[in-house]
């Protein structure tokens, strides 16, 4: 959880059992450099100064982008996938604020719309947990259900 | 102040403070749970531990493992939530016991087998809570029950992201119970409070900064 990975050549990242969180792939598809994040918070809170940056959407995405250009991504080539990002729960409590799953999706789709990185697959919201495997070879990104068969972005 | 910083300030004082009141609690909703299925039931004495968030889900066999979860959201002098996990296997017979038919939730887990899961999270939370609210002499009100039957990772991460507004710890006080009317029945207590609702717990019973 609120982990960061950068992978190339065979690499296959994982992130298992997103409920909330979205897991976030970014992928340069010419030099086959690809990475994930896994954001728990939609952003870094202003009034902190301590914190796992790789926990929100915001710092964890700059983090990853920073990595795969040093491993050598072009940033203009870059292609996002999403998963997650569900609300396992019906929160009874009079509570109107949105749930920390579908402000998570939200604020990763703006994030990657404001870098313009076009999201070529997502697989977001509903009721039930998920596990993203992303094949950097291939850029291909399972997502794993315990009801559904597997669905490939 | 975040949750790391105050969690990480617990001491030993502190945790055996929790324990305490999670063991009555433990014990009284035994009680209740052996009434209920006119057997006895066993609780063990709870462990309080400060963990990794993202090794919570260990504890119920791993992130993907499916388990069944029930979550009462507390509200009142404290607020946060409790969670109530099960296998799947001890689900089918919990609520085999409860209502004397042949049980799968894996192949249909339908308005009678949910039904019967909130039943049985309401009175041991409820029992569990009772216990808090007398010690603490504190008003918390349960919600009604919501349940999911999922990947463990997905639930714990929901509950403890959701109600506990985590940082990168979590504290899990986790109650393990058997039974001998049926034996493989194991299930897990999770107590998620807020971060300012742990300030009020130990306030009460008089351990803060102690």
């Amino acid at each position: 959880m609120a982990d960061l990975n950068v992978g190339k050549e065979d690499d296959v990242l994982i992130t298992s059992g997103l409920g909330s969180c979205v897991g976030v792939t970014l992928y340069d598809s010419r030099t086959k450099i690809g990475g994930m994040a896994h954001v728990m918070l939609p952003e870094f809170p202003p009034n902190r100064d301590t914190g796992n940056p790789a926990k929100y959407a915001d710092t964890a995405l700059d983090m990853l982008i920073d990595k795969l250009k040093q491993a050598g991504a072009n940033q203009r080539r870059f292609e996002a996938k999403m998963a997650g990002g569900a609300q396992m729960f019906k929160f009874s409590n009079s509570n109107d604020k949105m749930r920390i799953g579908a402000r998570n999706i939200k604020a990763v789709k703006t994030y990657l719309r404001e870098h313009k990185i076009p999201v070529k697959g997502s697989e977001v919201g509903k009721d039930y947990g998920r596990t993203m495997e992303f094949n950097v070879a291939t850029g291909e990104a399972i997502i794993k259900t315990v009801k559904k068969e597997d669905i490939i972005l | 102040m975040s949750l790391d910083y105050k969690l990480s300030e617990l001491g030993p004082l502190q945790l055996d403070a929790l324990k305490e009141v999670a063991s009555i609690g433990a014990g009284n909703a035994a009680t209740s749970l052996s009434n209920m299925l006119s057997g006895k039931i066993e609780m063990t004495v709870p462990e309080v531990n400060i963990m990794p968030v993202d090794q919570i889900p260990d504890i119920m066999g791993g992130a993907e493992n499916l388990i069944v979860a029930m979550l009462v959201e507390i509200e009142g002098d404290i607020e946060g939530g409790v969670l109530f996990a099960l296998d799947t296997n001890g689900a089918n017979r919990l609520v085999e016991l409860l209502t004397a038919q042949e049980v799968d939730i894996e192949e249909n887990l339908g308005e009678l087998e949910e039904s019967a899961l909130k039943e049985i999270a309401n009175i041991l939370t409820g029992s569990n809570l009772n216990a808090f609210s007398k010690m603490l002499d504190m008003t918390i009100k349960p919600d009604v029950p919501s349940l999911a039957y999922d990947m463990a990772g997905a639930i714990l991460e929901v509950c403890f992201i959701e109600l506990g507004q985590v940082g990168d710890y979590g504290l899990v006080i986790e109650t393990e119970f058997n039974s001998d009317v049926a034996q493989g029945i194991n299930g897990n207590f999770f107590l998620i409070p807020d971060p300012d609702s742990l300030d009020i717990m130990l306030e009460k019973l008089g351990v803060l900064n102690g």
